[in-house]
């Protein structure tokens, strides 16, 4: 199965930087409603910049480790560098082949993001 | 057990269905997703087509000759889903769209009418919503209590005492699945009726997974009410039946109006037709019912015993192997007794939706998710899981291909 990298299994079993930040500046609750996946993202800036991101979530593999894969090239970003990624960054970041019926799962993180920066709590 | 002799030809069976020698991904594909939907026989697909090519009109209406051919069919097509499930008249047999809209057309006639403020509905926890959610709604439109019978997640059956403690507070209406979807149990439908009506309440029983899989006698039974879909058993999709007791069926309301369901009409009112036109308001699913007939047809040409003992033993054959693989959990009865060919699990570590990507990639179409029943999977605390389910069609060969797929599964994500 040419969608099962290394590197995806790897983020699904080890998910990065899972946890929960208090007043975080950014923060939304995503869920998948077809299949159930969800993920929570928080942010924190400073100076403009991505000073820390920790997220939850559960699900599959893809929706999860996309998350994890997007959200670990984060820091450090300016907004303005947040607000530009799109799917296209992510399946790069993803390096795999991801088949139309699980594209909702592999874009789940970025939705989540996209949704924390325009401010849907 | 691998020796065993399965019962039907499957083979010859396998040629009666186009469909089933597609190749997906560079491989056969094996289905085993008829719980969702079944695949179709040429015979079913050439009856739908055979009627808008020679004789397209529409029915109960037209005085000309292919009219009365179209009425023929389609009344044709009601007399064979009546012998099908042993109704005493094709007056209790009313075409829907599928079971949904069955289940709903009770709960906006009969419901509406008999069930009112601080009555009592009972439903069971392993309903799919179909037969879940048009009763709660119907609880909160009218002021009525729902209340849920529970599973018992180590048999995977439902709890038979917790049932008989709750018809204490004597429902209006008992609503069961009389196989479930997600979990494969057959329930003791016969004697749950019963219970039900020694309590004084109307009986609604779901019967999509059970109707195309074994024989079914809605008399037998004593089902009140009794619903399906006609594309889970070899039939089109958009056509479906509500089996409802004549008695019963004559002290409701209609459910729409328009054409079909009046017999005159001023501008003061109109007054009813008779059964079952009654509850069939404007131009019907002529093809579907047609197609429907077909199939039944070719049901009852195989055998429902035949189709059934088939299951059983393909059921008894997978539930034995998947049990095996450690990390496999059945959601559902594991001992392959009671119960149907849909089987549900989970593998620990494995997602379902990935899992269902691994399948396909292996050219096996399985479902993956919630199977719309979510609280009954929600008592088994988990919210998906992977289901194959076995048909007429279906080989050992492809569960074999199954049983090898979930050991890559567990290659994977082990």
């Amino acid at each position: 199965m040419d969608m099962y990298q290394e590197n995806i299994l790897d983020h699904y079993k080890h998910p990065r930087n899972k946890g929960k930040i208090e007043g975080a500046d950014f923060q939304h609750r995503e869920p998948n409603p077809l299949c159930g996946d969800v993920v929570e993202i928080y942010v924190k800036m400073a100076d403009g910049k991505v000073v820390d991101l920790k997220w939850e979530g559960s699900g599959c593999a893809i929706s999860q480790a996309s998350a994890s894969i997007l959200y670990e090239n984060l820091l450090g970003k300016t907004e303005d560098e947040l607000n530009v990624l799109n799917v296209e960054k992510v399946l790069e970041l993803l390096q795999t082949e991801v088949n139309p019926a699980r594209m909702k799962c592999a874009t789940l993180g970025l939705v989540a993001l996209q949704k924390a920066l325009q401010g849907q709590k | 057990m691998d020796t065993e002799k399965i019962m039907l030809d499957v083979e010859k069976i396998r040629k009666d269905f186009p469909i089933l020698s597609r190749i997906v991904h560079g491989k056969p594909m094996a289905y085993l997703d008829s719980a969702a939907t079944s695949q179709k026989p040429l015979a079913m697909i050439e009856a739908t087509d055979g009627y808008y090519r020679e004789y397209n009109a529409n029915v109960h209406r037209g005085i000309y000759v292919i009219s009365e051919e179209a009425t023929t069919a389609y009344e044709a097509a009601r007399e064979k889903v009546r012998g099908f499930i042993n109704a005493s008249s094709v007056e209790e047999i009313i075409y829907t769209r599928n079971a949904t809209e069955s289940l709903n057309l009770i709960r906006f006639t009969w419901g509406r009418q008999y069930v009112g403020k601080g009555d009592v509905i009972i439903v069971s926890e392993m309903e799919h919503h179909s037969n879940m959610v048009p009763w709660q709604m119907l609880a909160k439109e009218v002021g009525a209590e729902l209340l849920y019978i529970p599973i018992n997640t180590e048999t995977g059956r439902l709890d038979q005492g917790a049932y008989q403690k709750l018809l204490e507070r004597k429902p209006k209406l008992v609503g069961i699945v009389h196989m479930s979807n997600a979990m494969g149990t057959l329930n003791p439908m016969k004697e749950m009726t019963r219970l039900a009506h020694e309590a004084g309440a109307v009986v609604v029983i779901d019967g999509c997974q059970s109707t195309p899989h074994m024989p079914v006698d809605v008399q037998d039974l004593d089902a009140d009410f009794f619903a399906f879909s006609g594309h889970k058993m070899l039939g089109p999709t958009g056509i479906g039946i509500l089996y409802g007791k004549k008695k019963i069926l004559e002290s409701m309301q209609p459910f729409m109006g328009g054409g079909d369901m009046i017999k005159e009409v001023t501008k003061e009112g109109a007054t009813w037709n008779d059964l079952p036109y009654k509850f069939e308001a404007g131009t019907p699913n002529v093809a579907g019912a047609i197609g429907l007939g077909a199939a039944v047809d070719y049901l009852n040409k195989v055998g429902m015993a035949n189709i059934w003992e088939h299951e059983q033993e393909m059921a008894k054959y997978v539930l034995g192997k998947l049990r095996a693989i450690e990390g496999v959990r059945i959601v559902g009865p594991k001992e392959p007794v009671d119960r149907g060919a849909a089987i549900s699990f989970v593998l620990k570590g494995a997602h379902p939706h990935d899992m269902a990507s691994i399948f396909d990639d292996a050219g096996i179409a399985i479902r993956a998710g919630h199977l719309c029943a979510q609280p009954a999977l929600t008592a088994h605390g988990v919210d998906a899981v992977a289901r194959a389910s076995f048909y007429l069609y279906n080989t050992k060969e492809e569960a074999d291909r199954f049983l090898e797929t979930v050991l890559k599964v567990k290659e994977i994500f082990g």
